[in-house]
């Protein structure tokens, strides 16, 4: 059990400890190596055991791990803090390349600019550290702010910048309204998707008659192609439980629960230490910091179901049913997780909250929009040069985005459309790529926010095909409940099939207009209402391409197998190599001369194609 | 019950039958126990077959049909057991964008059974798995706990022969 007095010298300690390399006259060296699933999964933990080895010796040194910085494409990613301060930024780092930084760096005072983050970034050749690259100058850190430059498994860095001191002001100084209000003046709102007012959430559920109430985390980050949540909760812990122990004080609440899904568990191992940290230290338990408030907390593992990222579904699911949606009202401020009045946040929503009480709500309210505050962090996907997490002021365009933070498509593919919001989302076509990001703006254009996955789509992509990949996820993932999900989807995936086989007629567009409608109105959660919204965006934006598909019975991007035909051209010099590997015979032709293809023996295997030198087979 | 009973027979260590009694006498007390011990009773047997299902159900108090009703209700929870060597092929948005349907195709191809399914030795399981995060590495195949970022289906064969052996 600590005081507010231990935890005043745990902050000014370890702050000094971690800073010790800012001072030149001192030689001390701070390495630091990004251990999120995404950096381990690149090879990051024998990078830090080598670092570690090579460093034994050296007293100067310290070797910590972080979370991550963002940099998914380029990790391993290993960064050193010399003496004075100065950074640099080492990317797709192995065990050697480690032991040369160790010892012609740290030791000979050489850098090693060829495996710095410039040298491994188009036109930036000059730039060794991650801050002056184009990949972080638009980016603004805020519930991203520890992640990649404390160690998550250890609680004293997370206080050393200030952690925990939004709870000790709150929990001694501030009564549970002037939290609530300062939540409210900040203007957050939801980080899920919806963009519901945070602060007004919170007011509702202090406002609710009852003596028990609960606060829950929403960590079950099913969108695929979206992982900001991940990433916070490996990188940065501590922020989530602080931000949930505060939302406690304000409510009235003394027990929180958070939902993570099972698929992460890197993230819930870190929880647990971290949960494990705050309870040693008093600050999770009985009568935190001496005062007569007590709030515990647990965490609840989700199974893998998609709807049980819908906030009544996930309460079922920690109540140990089926993750099956309620109908609301009630809503959960009134009535929820075991019929008590329940506060639920996003863990992005969470992790902004100590920044707002330390930094002040006039600060966070200051940045972005008339009516989005703050930032918006994205997991940068699909067919973009630098992918990554990114965190951006709310406002900022998309082309921003796309090119400058991402650096457009690879092998100068031309920009097709952004997929924002997974499966309850819409596509962004390129004529709006100018669009500020924000709630308003990308509702306006059809799309959302959501959880913040930005998928990037190029011309090789085709947009019909894509619909259909998000209606097969949300027709497997529908719980069944009600029938305009179950069934609606259903059929929507059976017409986007027989487009992209070439079989619907243009009656089928109209039937699937129809369809998207009744779905939209009538299912009982936001997983069925938003389900048909990837066919209307892409309807909107790209109907000639389901015209295509349905009148021409062609894939204008060449993606969708059924409609396409092999086709000899006349680089076919007549090697007859082709005709060797063709599984069904459907290649004939004399030798030196040109071949021809038989549609409809040809069951688009591709094995022609692998195996022709002269580049003779086009797909049409 | 499912409608194919798996074709591995259930059999049980008494340790494992020890471990479960102990899973459900902790977790008895707690709200909303029945997630929990599920996913304690997997990580001991590997899957959730119709006798720990009923073991669970008559230790927490409630009837088979809500037991299995939750099982059935999440894809985590297998009622087959799955392989020596678990394939998981992400077919999130971004591996999917970059060809994960052609990987999975050749994964499925190469071990010689279908996504969801184990091969009839026992010894490789294939699922098509949700997003797991990684989109930076996108196209990724996790082959027995080790990761396979940026991949190109060619590249498939190759490594699965390195597990065949």
């Amino acid at each position: 059990m600590k005081t507010r007095e231990d935890l005043k010298a745990i902050r000014s300690n370890t702050i000094d400890r971690l800073n010790a390399y800012k001072d030149p006259a001192q030689n001390n060296v701070r390495v630091v190596v990004g251990m999120a699933t995404c950096g381990i999964a690149a090879g990051a933990k024998p990078v830090l055991e080598a670092c570690l080895d090579k460093t034994s010796e050296l007293s100067n040194v310290a070797v910590c791990q972080t979370g991550c910085v963002g940099l998914c494409q380029l990790e391993p990613v290993l960064e050193v803090f010399m003496p004075g301060g100065k950074r640099f930024t080492y990317v797709r780092v192995d065990p050697e390349k480690a032991a040369q930084i160790i010892n012609e760096h740290i030791i000979n005072g050489r850098a090693l600019t060829e495996y710095t983050i410039g040298a491994n970034s188009a036109g930036q050749e000059s730039c060794v550290s991650l801050d002056d690259a184009g990949f972080y100058k638009k980016q603004l850190r805020i519930a991203m702010r520890n992640c990649g430059c404390i160690d998550p498994e250890n609680i004293d860095e997370y206080i050393a910048y200030d952690g925990y001191s939004a709870l000790e002001r709150a929990l001694t100084e501030q009564s549970p309204q002037e939290v609530i209000d300062i939540v409210l003046k900040s203007g957050l709102r939801g980080r899920g998707g919806a963009g519901f007012p945070t602060g007004k959430k919170w007011q509702f559920a202090a406002g609710a008659p009852g003596d028990v109430k609960y606060v829950a985390c929403n960590a079950d980050e099913g969108d695929p192609g979206a992982f900001m949540d991940r990433s916070l909760l490996e990188g940065d812990p501590h922020s989530i439980i602080e931000a949930m122990i505060l939302a406690g004080y304000a409510i009235g609440g003394g027990q929180g629960y958070i939902y993570v899904r099972a698929e992460y568990p890197l993230a819930i191992e870190r929880l647990k230490i971290a949960i494990q940290q705050a309870k040693e230290y008093g600050l999770l338990g009985q009568n935190i910091l001496g005062t007569d408030f007590s709030f515990d907390l647990e965490i609840r593992l989700g199974a893998g179901a998609f709807v049980c990222g819908e906030e009544t579904a996930l309460m079922t699911s920690i109540e140990g049913k089926r993750g099956e949606p309620r109908p609301r009202p009630p809503f959960p401020a009134i009535k929820g997780l075991f019929g008590k009045p329940t506060l639920l946040n996003n863990v992005e929503t969470y992790a902004n909250i100590p920044w707002i009480f330390q930094n002040g709500w006039e600060n966070f309210a200051k940045i972005g929009t008339e009516r989005a505050k703050g930032t918006k962090v994205f997991a940068l996907g699909g067919k973009v040069t630098s992918t990554g997490l990114v965190e951006v002021p709310m406002g900022t365009t998309l082309r921003e985005v796309v090119e400058d933070i991402g650096c457009g498509c690879p092998g100068g593919k031309k920009f097709k459309a952004a997929q924002t919001g997974g499966p309850s989302g819409g596509c962004i076509p390129a004529e709006h790529i100018d669009v500020p990001i924000d709630y308003e703006s990308l509702g306006a254009i059809g799309s959302m926010m959501g959880s913040g996955g930005l998928i990037v789509v190029d011309e090789d992509n085709c947009m019909v095909d894509i619909a259909r990949y998000f209606l097969d996820f949300t027709v497997e993932e529908s719980c069944g409940k009600c029938t305009p999900c179950r069934i609606g989807t259903r059929r929507m995936h059976q017409i986007l099939d027989k487009i992209t086989e070439g079989k619907a007629d243009i009656k089928d567009l109209e039937t699937l207009d129809d369809l998207c409608g009744h779905i939209n109105r009538n299912s009982l959660c936001g997983l069925g209402q938003t389900a048909p919204n990837p066919v209307l965006s892409t309807m909107r934006y790209f109907r000639d391409e389901y015209i295509s598909h349905v009148k021409d019975k062609k894939c204008p991007a060449g993606a969708c197998k059924s409609l396409l035909q092999y086709v000899i051209n006349d680089k076919c010099i007549g090697c007859t190599a082709c005709v060797k590997v063709c599984p069904t015979d459907a290649i004939s032709g004399e030798r030196k001369q040109k071949h021809s293809i038989d549609p409809d023996k040809c069951i688009k295997c591709d094995a022609c194609i692998q195996k022709c030198k002269f580049g003779a087979i086009d797909k049409k | 019950m499912p409608n194919t009973k798996t074709v591995v027979p259930f059999s049980a260590t008494k340790e494992q039958l020890q471990e479960l009694d102990a899973l459900i006498e902790h977790h008895k007390a707690q709200p909303g126990a029945a997630m929990p011990v599920l996913q304690g009773a997997q990580e001991i047997f590997g899957y959730l077959p119709e006798e720990v299902q009923i073991k669970i159900a008559e230790g927490l108090g409630l009837s088979l049909s809500e037991v299995y009703g939750v099982v059935s209700f999440y894809t985590q929870f297998s009622l087959n057991p799955k392989g020596k060597i678990q394939i998981s092929v992400c077919m999130g948005t971004a591996c999917y964008v970059k060809g994960a349907g052609e990987i999975l195709e050749k994964v499925e191809k190469k071990i010689g059974c279908k996504a969801g399914e184990v091969t009839p030795d026992g010894k490789f399981s294939v699922d098509g798995t949700r997003c797991i995060g990684a989109c930076g590495l996108a196209p990724v195949i996790i082959v027995g706990g080790d990761v396979y970022g940026n991949l190109a289906a060619e590249e498939v064969d190759g490594i699965l022969d390195k597990y065949m052996q």
